[in-house]
């Protein structure tokens, strides 16, 4: 299928929306991203005629609930390449699903001395959970450094890790400056000192094509809010047959095989580690979004943010005097834009071009590692989706326009 | 005029590019920090007393033009005044950013009116209550 871009935006009905009397110009789907109507119509679809809860009814609504919710996983487990479907487990959110790998992986496997690397561009989701750990167990936390393009220096890899290393956990991709890391040498390297690899796909998983399987990570998290589903719905994959070590992290409904009062035993995968009900519409939302990210293609989608990315990058370069983050190299690189514009607040920026209908995010985008190592407080990001066009990168640089006016009073003193 | 024209009118860059009572003081009866946490703006606000009047006031900082032009007014309406004058223009200044009242400030406090725009703009509230905010837990103290 061709990429139509124009009847693509017409899947989305909040575009055609107004923001303070402008169109919108929604540049924040590494936030969050907008919602096709497939997802929307999906998700009033199960609440008006298909709504009850799952794995208990005996009647035909929570059968047909059920079947939904269930083949909403086997959907996910074909789109990320996973070898089965109950080696997916739905849990919040990519925060919800690494804190799982933490406190059950991570507390059965992680003992006092042991090593987790980390890299200094991680988002907090994927850093506060190892903290915790390693001062619960007293391990170590070690860092990948970063170069000044914010790609990974891998010059001291074996250095840093090492025989004792017991995790290795890093983002597919960076929400603040889009860097696409290069994941082989350091899998290559884990799989050396025979540690284990977390990937927080939650940037990657919505932008490229990935295969689970092929790229051999051993734990994958992502959120289905940033792939055009709903909020609320977390995914996190690991191997079969680390998933058959790990402990219920949460004990209650739907994760039990037999309770009695002193002692229960658990149910088998998926269910030992999704307790309580569920979040079934979004669930089933999801399985729409999946659906719709398939019909237009993830290459293709790709495409897309490379050819907005490289006119971006043009645009804001030629616009003179502001400061870029992130690699120009873009085959590493997704279709993120961090900026900041010397003299201005990053928030003062967001707010002025918020009168202009344009939604971008400004602060530490929850990465205050980054912005220590930077020396900055924050930064403006503009984010880029399947629905984005150029007119919305011409709109952007005409309201960067607005706060060099607003500001040049006082700059140019 | 646009919204962010009246709300970045010249008072507020001015007071954001030139801070009056700007920096740490040595010697100070009240001191205290503030932030916010998920923006990161900083102020930090230090007063000595001389009895019941502020004799000296200044304050360090960091974050957008909003929250450290507040700091700047705060300081400049309070210089010289007594701590109950301070409550009563907090009280008067909180309440025209969260209960919308009607801001009626004598005419040597201005500036501070010029901060009523940032109400039509709900996310930056926080950054322009920082200060008084802080200022609050200095003098409930």
């Amino acid at each position: 299928m061709s990429f139509d871009l124009e009847k693509i935006r017409r899947d989305f009905p909040i575009l055609s929306t107004q923001m303070n009397g402008k169109p919108l110009v929604f540049l924040d789907s590494a936030a969050s991203s907008q919602k096709p109507k497939s997802v929307i119509d999906t998700i009033r679809k199960y609440y008006e005629a298909e709504n009850a809860n799952i794995h208990r009814g005996i009647y035909y609504l929570s059968q047909k609930a059920t079947e939904k919710y269930e083949m909403a996983r086997i959907k996910t487990s074909r789109f990320i390449g996973a070898a089965c479907a109950k080696v997916v487990i739905f849990t919040r959110n990519t925060t919800e699903s690494i804190n799982l790998v933490a406190q059950s992986w991570g507390r059965t496997n992680i003992h006092e001395g042991d090593e987790i690397v980390l890299t200094e561009l991680e988002h907090h989701s994927n850093l506060v959970p190892w903290q915790m750990l390693a001062q619960e167990k007293q391990a170590v936390l070690k860092f990948i450094p970063l170069n000044q393009d914010s790609t990974l220096d891998l010059s001291n890899l074996d250095e840093i890790i090492t025989e004792r290393v017991k995790l290795v956990a890093l983002a597919q991709m960076s929400n603040v400056t889009g860097t696409i890391h290069d994941l082989t040498p350091i899998i290559r390297r884990a799989r050396e000192v025979g540690a284990k690899v977390l990937i927080d796909g939650a940037q990657g998983i919505c932008h490229l094509p990935t295969n689970v399987q092929k790229e051999d990570f051993d734990f994958y998290a992502f959120s289905a809010h940033k792939m055009l589903g709903p909020t609320g719905v977390g995914v996190l994959y690991a191997k079969e047959e680390i998933l058959e070590t790990m402990p219920p992290w949460m004990g209650g409904g739907d994760m039990i095989s037999k309770v009695w009062k002193e002692k229960s035993t658990y149910a088998d995968l998926p269910a030992r580690l999704e307790a309580g009900t569920p979040n079934i519409s979004g669930v089933i939302g999801f399985g729409a979004a999946i659906e719709y990210l398939e019909s237009i293609g993830m290459q293709e989608i790709r495409n897309h943010e490379l050819e907005l990315l490289q006119y971006a990058l043009d645009r804001l370069e030629d616009f003179g005097g502001l400061e870029l983050y992130g690699t120009n190299d873009l085959s590493k690189r997704g279709g993120v834009i961090s900026f900041n514009f010397p003299g201005v607040h990053p928030h003062d920026v967001g707010s002025i071009l918020d009168e202009e209908g344009i939604a971008i995010r400004v602060g530490h985008h929850c990465a205050q590692p980054f912005m220590d190592f930077k020396g900055i407080a924050g930064t403006c990001r503009a984010s880029f989706y399947l629905y984005n066009t150029k007119e919305d990168v011409d709109s952007l640089l005409v309201g960067l326009k607005k706060v060099k006016e607003i500001f040049g009073r006082v700059l140019k003193r | 005029m646009s919204l962010s024209d009246s709300l970045y009118q010249e008072v507020l860059l001015d007071h954001y590019q030139n801070p009056r009572h700007h920096g740490k003081m040595e010697h100070f009866d009240l001191h205290q920090e503030g932030v916010n946490p998920l923006c990161g703006d900083e102020v930090e606000l230090f007063l000595k007393l001389k009895g019941d009047i502020i004799s000296e006031i200044s304050f360090v900082g960091k974050g957008c033009s909003i929250s450290q032009a507040s700091a700047s007014m705060l300081t400049d309406s309070l210089y010289g005044k007594t701590i109950s004058e301070a409550k009563s223009l907090l009280l008067e200044f909180k309440g025209m950013l969260l209960e919308d009242k009607v801001p009626n400030f004598p005419e040597e406090y201005e500036d501070l009116e010029s901060m009523e725009a940032v109400k039509k703009i709900p996310a930056r509230i926080k950054c322009a209550t920082l200060a008084w905010n802080t200022l609050e837990k200095a003098i409930g103290k």
